[in-house]
């Protein structure tokens, strides 16, 4: 995106905003009837994905392996127009209590999916307790939040939503405000053409799931090498390959090829930042104590961009994030917490050099794949300026640029 | 080693429990007829094991000799070549993504090809193509495996000498038809021999000695381990589950006719491993493995015990997973020769001896519900936790020659529709809509120009050139294949939304 036509959206929301006008229905919104970039548009009007991994098998479809194995089931199959629905669900802040964000305040586009943040803010400048995740490749995931504790996104989205202190809105509010906007009345009819009567929580959830899981990523310059092109990567990427696949750093053990997640739980024993608390993570969910400090493996697709790292942003940079693992099995971890937490086995103690790690750091930037980045809607229908509040990274960027 | 003693002390607990309540130890189960063969065998038609695996040698030769690089020798390799590695000192990871590949050492006047780590490089040989070869190669002292395989099916890794690489010495994962044989490997500071999530596997005559556990079947299926000597290890031999991994089962194993001796060697696993807490004197352990068959064994001189059956929540360095069933069900110990295990037991395999009221050492240990198993003798062999166990209805698994594969794994062909298809949507779509301009021109406007010229679009797209002011220049798709790319174009001059 360039950043003039974003802060040009940005002056004519505040112009909105001052001026509190009732914005009324923009007949310009239409639905696209064409599927976003990977998928292709069955005759049923469903958008199916296609990717060349489907040329590879995985051993009993669990999606994990090397470089030519299959990838994990992806959740596809809406409409292209519950697709683009969602889309602007995604962007607009009526979504929110106080409509001043959106989902996108805190999973960008322009930022991994992520906000830049060690943890996230929401309405009012309230802190949550953890970083936002990336979107990417969310398609092929089976559970969701850090902790893992929700097993589909229609679940997951009602958290952040619902919470007081992210977008603060309701499922009373959230549907008022839905139909009382007649240009969400006109797409939802047309997103779901079979449904009678006014829009449904459930129609709303299944529009942002449509959109979240058309946010693929699979055509990084790692994917070339995997597909058979070796030239993709140079001689020091390779070398971060061969690091990373290495049973001594052991990285692929968790985040395996080609998801770079093998989508469990792992107790890496990492410390909070600046003297928070100590997160127990899963451990909570599960009632299971072995799961103590315990996070979901996350995928590391467009790794590179999501910066600060781990559940609540202890590292500013990938190097450091990498380091971590080669400190010692279960250095960070506070005192207390040292005989009460199971860190998994494969965190020892590697000795990777300085130049190991320089490489590993290399090769996660093979990752990187943008391609199918969504267009930000240049209006959405509440009229409200898409987006809402921009994640602080990015309008600090902006003022730099003017 | 307090990480030993942990293994069966909850089992006390247990069995306190059930002996007071009077229910599970009650009872005793042998005249009950569980199993037969059908349950284990499949229908193979004999052969060669090695038929369906390993690369296929038919294509050109290359040499490397001292001096030379193993690794210069496969980036020129093409798929079908053999790259025979000559007596001398090689320091270097070999790494092999592509397929069917023989990397094959030539032993001269007992000179070998060595591959020497010096304890600094990682891993010796890395491959994640299917049909891989890798045999007659001395690996020594290298920090994480000597072999380690990342999804390559129908592998075959032969005659090696594998000595102190690190954490394990042959660690095939996420594979499928593989034969592990003729090795010897000591040294190993977790398992020699580490199958980790593979189906249709056989590991035979190796011979394991002075490492943490000798050879090692992890959430996997269908496996054969026979006719290996594993002595002096800390554990000889491990069937497992070990929770937290994507692939959440074990299944199908058959362990037969090894020798199994002496592993009495201290536990030198690394702090936080399964294997740290595997008390040293273990002759077999199931953990979790479903329908495992102990068949033919000669099990002679493990201090500790000579067969263990436990489940997750008996064992140590163990977090316990909601999807991974914990319990060892389904075993069947069939007729072993055994004696003088358990002699200098631990204090917890004698307590429970004492609250069964067993005299002698124990030769066999179940712990926790183990349903549906079968010892062949009950009164063969002084054995603890076996009651709930019937008579097994079978006397041998002979049946079976072999899980691996009449033919190899994933030689499927793909449809030229199909191949297009995937690459259209998945590669060119990210510029290319139908009939909306995005980054390039759009589909139809491409088809109108090269109407039945798919060779032109090929020809485009592998190198580029700037064609339009309004459109920025394409990057070359030349790291699709030659097939790929017209297939891909192919499809998109006929793609009709």
């Amino acid at each position: 995106m360039s950043k003039a036509r974003s802060s040009r959206r940005y002056l004519a929301g505040v112009v909105a905003l001052a001026l509190c006008v009732p914005v009324p229905a923009d007949t310009s919104i239409e639905l696209r009837d064409y599927c976003p970039p990977g998928f292709e548009l069955t005759d049923a009007n469903a958008c199916e994905l296609r990717t060349l991994y489907q040329n590879y098998d995985s051993l009993r479809h669990a999606g994990v392996g090397g470089p030519k194995t299959g990838l994990p089931e992806a959740r596809d199959g809406f409409s292209p127009q519950q697709v683009d629905l969602g889309r602007y669900l995604f962007f607009d802040p009526l979504l929110s209590g106080d409509n001043s964000v959106s989902c996108a305040s805190c999973h960008h586009p322009d930022l991994g999916f992520t906000d830049g943040r060690p943890r996230s803010v929401g309405i009012g400048g309230a802190e949550v307790n953890r970083a936002a995740p990336s979107l990417w490749n969310v398609a092929f995931l089976n559970t969701f939040f850090w902790d893992a504790r929700a097993s589909s996104l229609e679940e997951q989205m009602q958290g952040p939503l619902y919470a007081a202190n992210e977008m603060g809105t309701s499922p009373v509010q959230l549907l008022a405000d839905i139909t009382a906007n007649d240009t969400y009345l006109r797409l939802f009819r047309d997103a779901y053409p079979g449904s009678k009567g006014a829009p449904t929580l459930g129609q709303i959830y299944t529009a942002i799931a449509a959109f979240q899981t058309s946010l693929v990523s699979l055509n990084s310059r790692y994917d070339q090498y995997a597909h058979g092109f070796h030239d993709a990567l140079t001689e020091p990427e390779k070398a971060g390959m061969n690091v990373f696949r290495s049973f001594v750093a052991r990285c692929a053990e968790c985040h395996t090829p080609p998801l770079f997640t093998n989508r469990q739980i792992a107790v890496i024993g990492v410390q909070e930042p600046n003297g928070r608390a100590f997160d127990p993570g899963a451990e909570t969910v599960n009632e299971n104590p072995g799961l103590r400090g315990g996070f979901k493996v996350p995928s590391l697709r467009n790794v590179a961009q999501t910066a600060p790292y781990m559940h609540s942003g202890t590292f500013a940079t990938l190097r450091e994030a990498a380091e971590f693992y080669t400190l010692g099995r279960g250095h960070a971890l506070p005192d207390e917490e040292k005989t009460r937490v199971s860190v998994h086995w494969h965190i020892w103690e590697p000795n990777l050099s300085n130049d190991e790690l320089d490489r590993l750091v290399d090769f996660l930037g093979t990752l990187s794949d943008e391609r199918f980045k969504p267009h930000i809607p240049e209006a959405v229908p509440s009229g409200l300026l898409p987006i809402g509040t921009l994640p602080e990274a990015l309008t600090t960027r902006l003022s730099q640029s003017n | 080693m307090g990480k030993k003693l942990g293994l069966v002390s909850a089992a006390i607990a247990l069995l306190v429990a059930g002996v007071i309540g009077g229910m599970k130890f009650a009872g005793d189960n042998r005249g009950t007829v569980i199993g037969d063969s059908s349950r284990y065998r499949v229908e193979t038609t004999g052969g060669a094991l090695t038929r369906s695996v390993g690369g296929s040698g038919a294509g050109a030769v290359h040499e490397v000799r001292n001096g030379d690089s193993i690794q210069a020798a496969v980036a020129v390799a093409q798929s079908g070549d053999v790259i025979k590695i000559f007596p001398g000192m090689y320091h270097e990871t070999v790494y092999i993504d592509k397929d069917d590949i023989v990397l094959s050492g030539v032993v001269i006047d007992d000179a070998w090809p060595v591959m020497e780590g010096a304890s600094k490089l990682n891993d010796a040989v890395l491959y994640s193509g299917n049909d891989i070869t890798v045999e007659n190669l001395q690996i020594q002292h290298y920090k994480g495996n000597a072999i380690m395989g990342q999804a390559g099916n129908n592998f075959l890794i032969r005659n090696n000498r594998i000595i102190d690489t690190g954490v394990y010495g042959i660690f095939p994962e996420f594979g499928t038809n593989g034969l592990v044989t003729h090795n010897v490997l000591s040294g190993i500071e977790d398992a020699a021999i580490y199958v980790g999530m593979c189906d249709n596997i056989h590991v035979s005559h190796n011979e394991v000695f002075n490492n943490v556990a000798g050879i090692e079947i992890e959430n996997s299926r269908h496996s054969i381990v026979e006719s290996n000597y594993a002595h002096d290890n800390t554990g000889g031999i491990l069937v497992f589950i070990t929770p937290g991994l994507p692939i959440k089962t074990t299944f199908d194993t058959i362990v037969r006719n090894n020798f199994i001796v002496n592993n009495n060697t201290p536990n030198f696993g690394i702090p936080g491993s399964t294997v740290a807490g595997i008390p040293a004197g273990t002759g077999i352990l199931n953990m979790a493995g479903d329908q495992t068959t102990i068949e033919g064994n000669i099990i002679t001189g493990n201090q500790v015990i000579g067969i263990l059956i436990t489940d997750h929540m008996n064992a140590p360095n163990v977090t316990l997973d909601p999807d991974a069933d914990p319990n060892s069900d389904e075993i069947s110990i069939l007729d072993n020769m055994m004696w003088n295990n358990g002699y200098n037991t631990i204090p917890e395999i004698t307590a429970l001896k004492t609250l069964e009221l067993v005299d002698g050492d124990v030769q066999i240990l179940n712990i926790g519900n183990s349903s549906n198993s079968c010892i062949l003798d009950h009164d063969k062999y002084v054995t603890v936790g076996l009651k709930d166990f019937g008579t097994c209805g079978f006397t041998t698994t002979a049946a079976v020659t072999t899980y691996l594969l009449e033919e190899p794994a994933e030689r499927r062909e793909i449809a030229a529709e199909d191949m297009g298809k995937r690459a259209y949507y998945g590669v060119c779509a990210g510029c290319h809509s139908y009939s909306i301009k995005m980054v390039g021109p759009p589909t139809q406007i491409i088809q109108a120009l090269y109407a039945d010229n798919p060779q032109g679009i090929v020809d485009y797209i592998t190198s580029p050139t700037k064609k339009r002011d309004d459109y920025p220049e394409m990057p070359p798709q030349n790291y699709l294949s030659e097939e790929v790319r017209m297939a891909a174009a192919q499809f998109m001059l006929q793609v009709k939304k």
